[in-house]
Order: structure tokens, then C-alpha cells, then sequence
């Protein structure tokens, strides 16, 4: 089976790029992501993975929603495609397989 | 609150542009936000290093960029476009093809020809550490510079500067006959000291360099080894030299190339056999017999000039000269190119010729880029609506600009190709001509890298002009057809036809002075008659002394009119004195003559006329102490009434009986050398026979018959003779050589420029076609149209005769200079020369007009 491959980077901003529905593009996912995992990430590092994926088929864009605090230019709003969609739940499933495959007294002894 | 404007043009300069606008719009928002949350300073900081972040390879400008010159679509294209402009102006194309890949040829051979010059003589490892020792004598005339040295001075500075000189040796050069078995030919060598195969660095084939240090013992060339040998191991064979010394091989080394002053070698041996008969040493530490030539190599901590001023007056303490012989080292990197000096000076050389074929190899590669100038610029108006159509779709300057180099390189690159044909072509007949053996570098890096460069500058300045001229038309003026050339446009281009006929014309100019100056040198009055002249060589001992016998063989054939001997052949002057004393002579002064021993029936063979007194003669006895001069030496002894008078030298006295006129022996364009004749053999050896051909018989059969007397007498020489006529052509070799080479250049020069104006005549005429077809109409005859359509040019190729004629002027007097005899720069050689070029414009141009003048008028007229 030919699965859809996503480093682990691409995976995080894919699935924010979901969690954020329509109002997703670079500042808020930056933002989001900053957020929620508390991790420095770079501007241009999410931008270029925002190309990525969007090259592979996962995201689509369109420009819209100019404001005056960006100079009247527009932004590009991302959305998950059907491909990103079979994509995030591909990568679920693997791990959701791998969760279940462990023996119970090592997931007890990571407090699961 | 605004984001730092330099971060936000670093990043419209290298980010992608259609990803601009997102990026630019969120690290504004960011920068707001950031604003907000750490303060103004510290969000600058965080905008910096985003903007940073973003010059990273997948923002560069890349796939993105319709502007890009490199773009390989794009370049293809481009070479299309200019494959099919080629294609469908094959008349243009072929001037410009062939004007280009002559003017390339021609710049190829002049590199291969400059190269070859200034790599002379480095086939000698040690070329930068030889030198040549040289002295300077001061002299009535001046300060004159001679090579030729007492054979002790080399033993005397080796002896002496043991930390500066490496080595020194004497050397001279000679002609001998080799002989092996029943094998024997003339070849030229030298004698010279053991140390000179190591020091020029002999390539050996067998044997070793140190074969000389047994007096009696030679090295051989290859060839001289080959032609004696043939097959044959040649290493301890025993040959014999000049019928004379017995030696033995001990070494072959491989010829000299073509490119070293040593060329044509053909045996080293060494110099005590010229001492051989000198048991007491007397010759041998004569320091008054200047005979050799020596050589010096540095140790490598010395300087040539340092040392120059050690050794200045070595010499000087040996001799009684009044002459103050200051010796100095000519080093070996100057030998070729710098062999004159005038008053003590190096005065240059050959250098002079390297300088100027360069320039007329830039010149005429010039005159080969101004025809693509102009042909394109002319051109321009077709290919207007071309440039006006491609700004209009979008092109940018850049494009067009890349668009009309693309189609000079393409014209340049054939051209090139073209060109080493050509010059592979033209190689053998110039190598004969310029008398050298080039070839073409093929293996070697700098050839191509040269080769490649220049071809670049050519493809660069032959495409600058339509390239950057062509592509500054306005697309809106072009396309409305408000677009017009005016008057002005044309005038570049009439600036450049006289530049091309400015050039050829100079080059006609002094190709025509050139062949004068030869002519008015062979046309001088030589004062004997060369007619029926011959020289041998007495080269074995069987010849010396056996002059009755000789002479009375050589008489009872009949081939012989008469028959001397003298010191010197009549083409040239072997020996010299300057230690003459007479009567009113300025004591201080010290003044070189001609000295030649003559047998009494000299004047008679050579034909030369008494002006005052007579001639020697065998029935006066005293005449062996007796001189005749000749015109020149009279007027430099200022004697009023030279006959008569006596003359002082070595201890002697010798009497005046006669003077002849004039004789040039020596250089045709130097004054006679004033010369003194003797009878005595004990100041000089006869070396050499003249003989007068009988006029009734034919020269073969004469010579046929002069050969069994020799061979009878002289069995262990080969029959070799020399005309004089010959000899004396010969000095004319080099002025020949440059007369030739400039004329073919001047040939190309004018070929090439009427190529030009050639494609120019043809592009005016189709250009006015229709207005030759109105002009036709109102009656207008084909005279009148070929007047009009030849004007321009010729106005141009007077304004060019009129430019060209100072700048030759300038340059052919100052080469003139040169020369002590010599031509005048008359004026009607500048009107011939103008008339010339003028007549062969008027050919190319009338071809063009004549045929659009002929051209039926409805035809043209029809046709819109």
C-alpha cells in the first residue's frame, strides 16, 4: 500500500492547518503552533512547510482578507484537502495500531 | 510602527515574487502582534531574523523569474533566431563570415608569428642566465658595438670571477667540410670550449655533453650524423674536418629548432684544433686578434648588470687601443629581439617588427568587426519592427540585447572555425615567406585560452554596437512607423569606413615605400660588375698556396675570363684594422677600416675602376708593401692627394699608389665601408677565389668544366661555389621578407574593407530602390544614378587618404631613419596609393550602383 509520508514537522502543521478550519495561514499557524506546543518556531520554517504540503497535494490555498496592519495585502488562507485529510488519519491509525500493539505493564509504567 | 525597511528590500530582492506578497503581508502582521507583546525593539529584532529565515534556496528567485537572460529555452531560441537571419541573408552573411574568419586568420598568424619571436632561444634551459659578452669602442664615427673578442678575455674572466661566471666560453662559428669515407658535405658549426654543450644545454641523443674535453674529438648534430652516418652507429667513428683535423664522435646531440640564434649547427669541436699549429701558444694568447665570440653563464646569485660593471675594463687593461673597449653581457633573452645598438645603446631590433605586426593584426581584426558593425547597424531599419514587435510582447532590453550577441557569437563561432582552416591553409606558404616553421599549438592550453579570449573580444565588440544601438529603439515610435534614422545615424557608420580605409591605406603607403626602399637600395651604383662573378671558398689546405697552379688549370679550360684570390668574398668585408696612423691624423682619434689582401688580378676580375694612381702590380716588387683605398677611406683619412703619401701600421710603413671608386661590399643600405687593399699575406690570408666566368660560354657549362679542375686539385672537398649576384641579393632578404608580409597584410587590409563597403553599396542600393525607380522615370540616366549611388563612398575613401597620409608619413620616416641610404618620401606615392584604394572602391561600389541603376524602373516600381 502506498501510504502518504509526513515528517513529523509537516504533520503538526497539517493537522493545526485542520484545527484552525477556515482562518488558517502563516501568523496564525505559527502563532498556534507556538502555542499549543510551546516550541520557537521559525516563520519561514512554517512557511516553507506550508509550500511543502501544498506541493504534495495536502493543502490548498487562495488569497484573500487584506488588512491595513499588513500593508493591504492579502493573505494566503490554507485548508486541508481531501488527500491531507486521508493523510492525517493514515498517520492516526498507524500509531493508534502501535499504541495498541503495547504490552499493558510497559504502558502502565508510562502512566498511561 | 513600521517593520526595518532595508530587511523588507532584502527580502523583495530574493524572495520568490509571487510568494512576495503573503510573506511581505504576514511579517507585517507579525510584526504587529510582536509589537504588542515584546516591545518595538526586540520585535525589529524578531522581523530581522524571519526576513533571514527567508533567504533560503526554496525563496530564492528561481523557476519563478520570466527575466531570466540564462534560461536555456530562451538561449536556444535565441541561437534559432539567429541561424535563420543567417540563413535567409546569405549574401550578408557570407561578407560578414568571411570578413571575420580572414581578419581572424590573420590575427592567428600574427599570434603564432609574435609567439614564435618572443619564445626565441628559451630551448635553452638556462636562457635566462646566458649571456654574451659584447665591448664598446669609442671611435671616430662613435661608439660602435662588436662581438668580436680575443680568445685569452674568456680564460681571463673565468679565471677571475669564479663567484659571478658559471662558465665562459669562446666560440666561432665556422664552415667546414665533414668527411667520412667517400661522404662529405659543407656544414656550418663551431669550435668552441668544452664547457658549451652543458651551458646551451645540448639535448644528447648518444654520447655526452663533456665529448669535448679531448682535443681531438667533435659532437655532431642528428642531421649532420644522419647525412654522414646514415643508419650507422656514428659514435666513435673517426671523420675528418676541413681535410685537415682528424677527430673522433664522441656525441650527437638533436638539432636546434628553427627558434634559437644557434640554429643550423651542425658540429661542435673543440677550439684547440684552430691552435693546433700554434706550438709556442703566441695565437693562442694573442690578445690582439679579436676572432671570438664568448659566452658567459651567470651563477644564479649574479646579475647581469652588476656583473656588466665588474667586467667593463677587463679588456682595456690588455690592449694599447685607444679605442677604450668596454666590455658588458648582452643577456640571451635579448640576443633576437634587441641586436641593435647605436652609440653604445641598445637601440631595440626585431622588437620594433613584433610591436608593429601586432598592431596590424589588431587592426586588421578591427577592420573585420567594423564590417559586422556596420552591416548590422545598417541593416537596423529591416529588423526595427522586429526589436519594436518583441519590446511590445514583453522582451526586456536585456533580452534583445542577449538576442543580437547571440547572433554576433554564432557568426564569430563559424568564423572561428573557418579561421583555422585558413590558417592551416596559409601556414606553409607564411612560414615561408616569414621564414620561420610555426604550427599550430594544438596541445597547448594557452593557445586555446588565447584562442577562446579572443574570439570572445571579437564576438563582444563586433556585437556591442547593433546590440546595444539596436535594442534602444523606442517599440512605440518603431511600430507607428514614426521611426526614421535621420541623418545622424548614418554617421557612425561613415566614421567607421573611414577608420577601415584610414588603415588600408597606411598599410598600401608603406608597403609601396617598403619595395621603394629595396629598389633604391638594389638600383645603388655597386662600383664592379657583378656579371659572370663566382666565390669558392678555400676551406682545405690543398687549395693554399697552389694559386699559379690553380690559376693556369682554370685559365687553359676557357671557362675562365680571370681568376684571383682575396681575404674576403666580393659580397662582403671579413677583417678590419682601426690602428692605422697617417699624416694630419688626430692622435686621439682611432678610426676603423675594411681590410682586404688582394692577388693584383682582383681589380681586373671584380671589375673595380681607378679614380686616382694604379693598381697593384707583380712587376714592382714594393708592392707588397703598398695600399689602395678606396673613396671612403680617402675621405675619412682627409689626405688632399692621397697617392703617394704613406701610411703607418704595425710597425710598417706602407705607401699609397691608387684609389678606387667606391665598392659596396657590405649592407646596400649602409654607407661603403672605407677599405684598404693590400698584397701582403702576412697580414691577411687569402681565403677565398674569384673567379670571372668567360661571357661566351653558358654559366652550367663553364661550371662543368671549373668543377674537373677542382676536383683534380682539390679531391677532398665538394665543388661549391657562390654567385655574387646571389650573395647580394641575398641582403636583401630581410627588407624583402617585411615588404612581403606588410603587402600581404595590406592586401587582406583592402580585401576586407571592400567586403564592407561592398555589403553597404548593395544594402544602399536596395534600400533606394524606389527612389532610383522615380529618378529613372523623370529621366535620370544610369550615369547620373551611378554618380549618386558612388558619392558617399568615395567622399569617405578621400577623407581617409587625407588622414592616412601624415600618420604614414610619421611612421615610414622614422623607419626610413634606419637606414643610412635611403629613399625619399615623394609625394606622388600618396596620390598613387590614394588613386589605388580610390579605383578599387569605385570598382566594388560601381558593381552594386550600376546594377541598381540598370534595374528596369516598373519592376521596382510595381512592387509595394
Amino acid at each position: 500500500m502506498k501510504r502518504a509520508f509526513l515528517g513529523e514537522f509537516e504533520e503538526v502543521v497539517l493537522l493545526t492547518v485542520a484545527v484552525l478550519d477556515e482562518s488558517a495561514y502563516g501568523v496564525t499557524v505559527t502563532q498556534e503552533i507556538e502555542q499549543k506546543t510551546g516550541r520557537a518556531v521559525g516563520f519561514s520554517t512554517v512557511h516553507t512547510t506550508l509550500q511543502r504540503l501544498e506541493e504534495k497535494g495536502y493543502l490548498s490555498s487562495k488569497m484573500s482578507g487584506a488588512t491595513a496592519e499588513r500593508g493591504g495585502r492579502r493573505k494566503r488562507f490554507f485548508s486541508v484537502t481531501a488527500a491531507g485529510r486521508k493523510a492525517l488519519v493514515d498517520v492516526k491509525s498507524i500509531r493508534e495500531q502501535l499504541w495498541d500493539a503495547l504490552p499493558p505493564q510497559t504502558l502502565q509504567l508510562m502512566g498511561g | 510602527m513600521k517593520p526595518p525597511q532595508l530587511a523588507d528590500r532584502l527580502l523583495k530582492l530574493f524572495c520568490a515574487p509571487n510568494r512576495l506578497e503573503e510573506i511581505q503581508g504576514d511579517l507585517h502582521e507579525e510584526f504587529a502582534y510582536q509589537v504588542r507583546r515584546v516591545g518595538e525593539r526586540r520585535a525589529k529584532w524578531r522581523y530581522w531574523w524571519d526576513v533571514l529565515g527567508f533567504i533560503k534556496p526554496f525563496a530564492i528567485k528561481k523557476d519563478y523569474s520570466t527575466t531570466q537572460l540564462t534560461n536555456p529555452i530562451m538561449l536556444r531560441n535565441h541561437f534559432k533566431i539567429a541561424w535563420r537571419n543567417l540563413i535567409k541573408n546569405k549574401g550578408y552573411s557570407t561578407i560578414n563570415i568571411s570578413g571575420l574568419s580572414v581578419g581572424m586568420a590573420v590575427a592567428i598568424l600574427i599570434g603564432l608569428w609574435i609567439y614564435d619571436e618572443l619564445s626565441f632561444d628559451t630551448y635553452h634551459q638556462n636562457h635566462d642566465r646566458i649571456a654574451q659578452v659584447l665591448e664598446n669602442q669609442t671611435l671616430e664615427q662613435g661608439i660602435e658595438t662588436y662581438g668580436a673578442l680575443p680568445f685569452p678575455l674568456s680564460r681571463e674572466l673565468r679565471t677571475n670571477y669564479p663567484d659571478d661566471f658559471k662558465s665562459v666560453v669562446a666560440y666561432s662559428w665556422a664552415e667546414q667540410i665533414l668527411a667520412f669515407q667517400d661522404r662529405k658535405f659543407t656544414r656550418g658549426g663551431s669550435f668552441a670550449e668544452p664547457e658549451f654543450p652543458e651551458m646551451m644545454t645540448l639535448k644528447m641523443r648518444s654520447g655526452t655533453r663533456l665529448g669535448l674535453k679531448d682535443p681531438a674529438s667533435i659532437l655532431l648534430s642528428e642531421s649532420t650524423a644522419k647525412a654522414l652516418f646514415g643508419d650507422t652507429d656514428p659514435l666513435h667513428k673517426t671523420i675528418k674536418v676541413g681535410n685537415k683535423y682528424t677527430v673522433q664522435v664522441t656525441g650527437v646531440y638533436e638539432d636546434l629548432p628553427h627558434n634559437t640564434l644557434l640554429k643550423g649547427l651542425g658540429f661542435v669541436a673543440p677550439i684547440e684544433l684552430i691552435f693546433s699549429d700554434d706550438t709556442d701558444h703566441s695565437y693562442m694568447n694573442n690578445w690582439g686578434s679579436s676572432s671570438f665570440e664568448i659566452f658567459a653563464q651567470l651563477n644564479p646569485n649574479s646579475r647581469f648588470d652588476d656583473v656588466s660593471r665588474k667586467i667593463k675594463d677587463v679588456f682595456r687593461h690588455h690592449t694599447e687601443s685607444k679605442s677604450q673597449p668596454a666590455l658588458f653581457l648582452h643577456p640571451m633573452s635579448r640576443w633576437h629581439l634587441y641586436s641593435e645598438f647605436k652609440n653604445g645603446v641598445s637601440t631595440g631590433g626585431r622588437i620594433q617588427f613584433v610591436w608593429l605586426f601586432g598592431l596590424i593584426g589588431v587592426f586588421v581584426l578591427l577592420l573585420a568587426c567594423i564590417n559586422f558593425m556596420n552591416l548590422s547597424t545598417a541593416r537596423s531599419q529591416k529588423r526595427a519592427k522586429e526589436v519594436g514587435i518583441r519590446k511590445a510582447i514583453g522582451s526586456q532590453r536585456s533580452q534583445i540585447i542577449g538576442q543580437f550577441f547571440s547572433e554576433s557569437f554564432l557568426v564569430v563561432a563559424l568564423s572561428f572555425v573557418l579561421s583555422f582552416a585558413l590558417v592551416q591553409l596559409v601556414l606553409p606558404v607564411f612560414n615561408e615567406v616569414a621564414d620561420k616553421q610555426m604550427t599550430m599549438r594544438w596541445s597547448d592550453a594557452r593557445f586555446w585560452l588565447l584562442s577562446l579570449g579572443f574570439s570572445l573580444f571579437t564576438g563582444v565588440v563586433a556585437g556591442s554596437y547593433p546590440a546595444l544601438y539596436l535594442s534602444s529603439f523606442q517599440a512605440v515610435n518603431v511600430l507607428k512607423g514614426r521611426f526614421a534614422m535621420g541623418r545622424l545615424a548614418s554617421i557612425p557608420r561613415q566614421v567607421l569606413v573611414v577608420v577601415q580605409f584610414t588603415v588600408s591605406v597606411t598599410l598600401i603607403i608603406g608597403t609601396l615605400i617598403v619595395f621603394r626602399q629595396i629598389q633604391f637600395a638594389k638600383n645603388r651604383p655597386i662600383g664592379y660588375n657583378r656579371e659572370g662573378l663566382i666565390n669558392i671558398a678555400m676551406n682545405t689546405p690543398e687549395l693554399q698556396g697552389r694559386y699559379d697552379i690553380l690559376r693556369n688549370e682554370l685559365l687553359a679550360t676557357g671557362a675562365v675570363a680571370n681568376m684571383a684570390e682575396a681575404s674576403s668574398p666580393a659580397t662582403n668585408i671579413w677583417s678590419s684594422a682601426n690602428n692605422l696612423e697617417w699624416r694630419g691624423k688626430n692622435p686621439n682619434q682611432t678610426s676603423a677600416f675594411g681590410t682586404i689582401c688582394v692577388t693584383p688580378e682582383f681589380g681586373d676580375v671584380v671589375g673595380w675602376k681607378i679614380k686616382e694612381g694604379r693598381e697593384f702590380s707583380r712587376q714592382f716588387p714594393t708592392d707588397s708593401m703598398t695600399f689602395v683605398l678606396n673613396e671612403a677611406a680617402v675621405k675619412q683619412t682627409g689626405l688632399k692627394k692621397p697617392v703617394g703619401e704613406t701610411i703607418r701600421w704595425h710597425g710598417q710603413n706602407w705607401k699609397i699608389i691608387g684609389v678606387v671608386k667606391d665598392m659596396v661590399m657590405k649592407s646596400p643600405f649602409d654607407p661603403v665601408v672605407p677599405t684598404v687593399f693590400m698584397m701582403n699575406t702576412h697580414e691577411r690570408t687569402l681565403n677565398s677565389i674569384h673567379i670571372k666566368l668567360n661571357p661566351a660560354l653558358s654559366a652550367g657549362m663553364a661550371l662543368e668544366k671549373l668543377e674537373t679542375v677542382f676536383k683534380k686539385i682539390n679531391p677532398d672537398a665538394p665543388f661549391e661555389y657562390k654567385f655574387a649576384h646571389q650573395e647580394f641579393a641575398a641582403k636583401f632578404a630581410a627588407e624583402e621578407r617585411i615588404g612581403k608580409l606588410a603587402g600581404f597584410f595590406a592586401g587582406l587590409a583592402i580585401f576586407i574593407s571592400c567586403l564592407g563597403i561592398f555589403g553597404l553599396a548593395s544594402f544602399m542600393a536596395e534600400q533606394r530602390t524606389k527612389e532610383i525607380g522615380v529618378r529613372k522615370v523623370l529621366g535620370a540616366s544610369v550615369a547620373n544614378l551611378w554618380v549618386l549611388l558612388s558619392k558617399d563612398f568615395v567622399v569617405l575613401v578621400i577623407i581617409s587618404c587625407l588622414i592616412s597620409a601624415p600618420i604614414s608619413y610619421g611612421f615610414l620616416e622614422e623607419w626610413l631613419q634606419k637606414y643610412e641610404y635611403r629613399t625619399e618620401i615623394s609625394w606622388w606615392i600618396f596620390v598613387a596609393a590614394g588613386f589605388g584604394a580610390l579605383l578599387i572602391t569605385l570598382l566594388t561600389v560601381s558593381f552594386q550602383s550600376i546594377k541598381a541603376a540598370l534595374m528596369n524602373p516598373v519592376k521596382s516600381l510595381k512592387s509595394e
